[in-house]
């Protein structure tokens, strides 16, 4: 929750601090082995976007950090903390200093908008109904959604406005760091634009480490700081996504220079 | 994390409110009555945030409200010690506050309550036609599926039948093997008053094959299956399963209803053959060790006084309640909107009306063939 750390990417590794640790990754699934010995960083204060082409385990190395997945081997350390070996208590506490937007919102279906929003606020915090209450609106006034969609039940909403509802949700106890799966998977171009824009603008405002997958070349182009590609069961590169161009592997050549890449970077660059 | 502290004083330029201390979600209860409490009677406010260590949306909500309040009553505000990086999130959550917080909650009045006692009712008919519709279309695909048996899906009836019918053989057997012994027991205490020991055969003969076998097997297959019925084929519902089907060219009712529908008419009488058993058993068991009936005499006298009706009665009565229990627990599986909690509450429905309309249904059939005089 500093906000001296934004500018971080560009300093040297010495000066980073990792929030995310993860070492010698191993997650098997019967026969299938989806990752083996993978290792990645993520910086403070930094987004990182996630590509890999489809079952390479981009959704499973999310759930694994966030807890919802055991390894079978290997080690995950977050904001200091191993959340896999670590005491009950210690990770208890890290989980309130994350949020994770699903990729279908999994907002409660029996709750309103402003009671999905509330909902930690009221398990975790002390507060009083109505400050409560405020911050919820605010929350959901953050994401851009109307007053309106308050009151209303998940169900009511449109896919688009049902992603927004879950980033307040996930921002409800002002995480450190935000997961998000496939964010903008499913939404127009222009509702697409507008949530990478949004989550720019978040990042920005409260200082957020930004964890995405995705598969949106035009989120990579416009708001990622940094790419990790996953392929051959690892984080094969990482680095800025002006560097993909240069590796040389087919997936990623294919991937960072097929046309819809080129369209994407251009459109980047004119922002 | 440092507690957050606020104090306020006043001199010759106006009221200070200073803040210090990690003003973060977590810790806002400890501040949030004095933040609130806290009133700028005075034209100049000075908000001084040069001890504040950590702050994060709900921190600045605090002193953007404090703020907007001290504009809302005339007064000029001023920031001390804005650190930068606070300042970019002061500035965002002040935009963003909703200028009127706070869904407001509804009161009901007595006219609001008297209205939807009204709407309550008229959805009820509603329903009921509703129903009634759903009935007529699964009778319609039912005779259509006994005229081109081939449309019929063989796999899921046979599933469905193994899920409804063999799986629940256990405990149908059981409650029938109790109820025998129940009704010995109890009818051998009473008999025995007046000497009429024996008549304890007919007793549980009668009662079991005419009502109690199978009202209770029905009852016991309406909380089994029923719910089960419902609750999957309304989870099918708010996933959009059944719209799914439908642009497949499929028919829901077809694919889903029909096979369970059909499997329950197949194996209530089963079941409620086995529960009739069970109960003959049971009760003669009782009757053996309580009464010293034996079980010789047990079925002459089975045989001799108790007809075949008897047992045709309650048998004539199981497709009947099979295809209750499965047309209205599909009905409102079909009635699912949205959530998860919709499906719960259908579920419920489901097996309350199902064994309601079991119950009503064994009451007409009761005057039905009185009547008849069978």
């Amino acid at each position: 929750m500093d906000g001296t750390t934004l500018e971080q990417t560009s300093k040297s590794d010495a000066q980073r601090e990792a929030v995310i640790r993860v070492r010698n990754l191993t997650n098997q699934f019967g026969p299938q082995v989806v990752h083996q010995n993978l290792n990645l960083d993520v910086w403070r204060g930094e987004v990182l976007g996630i590509v890999g082409g489809s079952g390479t385990g981009k959704s499973v190395l999310l759930r694994t950090i966030v807890g919802l997945n055991r390894p079978a081997a290997g080690s995950i350390e977050v904001l200091g903390v191993d959340v896999l070996n670590g005491p009950e208590q210690e990770r208890r506490r890290i989980e309130r200093r994350w949020g994770v937007a699903f990729q279908d919102g999994a907002l409660f279906s029996s709750l309103t908008v402003l009671q999905n929003v509330m909902a930690p606020l009221r398990e975790h915090t002390g507060l009083s109904e109505s400050l409560m209450c405020a911050l919820g609106d605010l929350k959901i006034s953050l994401v851009g959604l109307p007053q309106l969609s308050c009151g209303k039940l998940p169900s009511e909403l449109s896919g688009g406005m049902r992603k927004r509802a879950a980033l307040a949700r996930a921002l409800a106890l002002d995480p450190e760091i935000v997961f998000l799966d496939e964010p903008t998977a499913g939404l127009d171009p222009i509702g697409a634009a507008a949530y990478d824009e949004l989550i720019g603008e978040l990042q920005h405002a409260l200082g957020l480490t930004v964890f995405m997958v995705t598969h949106d070349l035009d989120s990579l182009y416009a708001i990622c700081d940094r790419v990790a590609v996953l392929a051959e069961k690892r984080v094969l590169v990482e680095g800025p996504i002006e560097e993909m161009t240069k590796v040389d592997h087919p997936w990623v050549q294919e991937y960072f220079t097929g046309p819809r890449a080129r369209a994407a970077q251009e459109k980047g660059q004119d922002r | 994390m440092t507690q957050p502290v606020i104090q306020s004083d006043r001199d010759a330029n106006g009221v200070y409110l200073r803040v210090s201390g990690d003003l973060v979600t977590q810790s806002l209860d400890m501040v949030e009555k004095a933040f609130e409490g806290f009133r700028a009677d005075s034209n100049e406010l000075t908000v001084d945030l040069s001890k504040v260590g950590a702050l994060d949306t709900g921190g600045a909500w605090l002193i953007a409200d404090v703020a907007r309040r001290a504009k809302a009553s005339g007064a000029n505000v001023h920031y001390e010690g804005l650190k930068p990086a606070h300042s970019a999130l002061l500035e965002t959550v002040a935009e963003n506050i909703p200028d009127d917080p706070g869904v407001a909650t509804e009161k009901r009045s007595f006219t609001d309550w008297v209205a939807s006692v009204g709407e309550r009712t008229a959805q009820a008919g509603k329903d009921m036609l509703s129903l009634l519709g759903f009935l007529g279309l699964t009778l319609h695909r039912l005779v259509r599926t006994i005229l081109m048996p081939r449309r019929l899906r063989k796999a899921a009836l046979v599933s469905q039948m193994e899920e409804t019918g063999l799986k629940a053989i256990p405990i149908v057997a059981l409650m029938g093997f109790l109820i025998g012994v129940v009704l010995a027991f109890q009818g051998a205490t009473q008999l025995k008053q007046f000497g009429a020991e024996i008549f304890v055969v007919e007793l549980i003969s009668i009662s079991v094959l005419r009502e109690l076998g199978i009202l209770l097997t029905a009852i016991i297959v309406a909380g089994r299956s029923g719910s089960a019925f419902t609750a999957s084929i309304g989870s099918m519902k708010v996933q959009e399963e059944i719209d799914a089907m439908r642009t497949l060219g499929l028919d829901p009712i077809e694919v889903l209803v029909i096979p369970r529908v059909v499997a329950l008419l197949i194996m209530l009488p089963i079941l409620g053959f086995i529960a009739d058993l069970a109960a003959l058993i049971g009760g003669g068991l009782m009757s053996w060790i309580d009464l010293g009936v034996s079980p010789g005499m047990f079925v002459t006298r089975l045989k001799e006084n108790t007809g075949i009706w008897q047992f045709a009665i309650g048998m004539i009565k199981a497709p009947f309640f099979a295809l209750v229990i499965g047309v209205i627990a599909c009905w409102q599986a079909m009635q699912v909107k949205g959530s998860a909690q919709s499906v719960g509450q259908r579920t419920t429905a489901s097996v309350v009306q199902s064994i309601f309309l079991v119950i009503a249904l064994d009451a007409l059939f009761s005057i039905f063939f009185s009547v008849m005089e069978v």
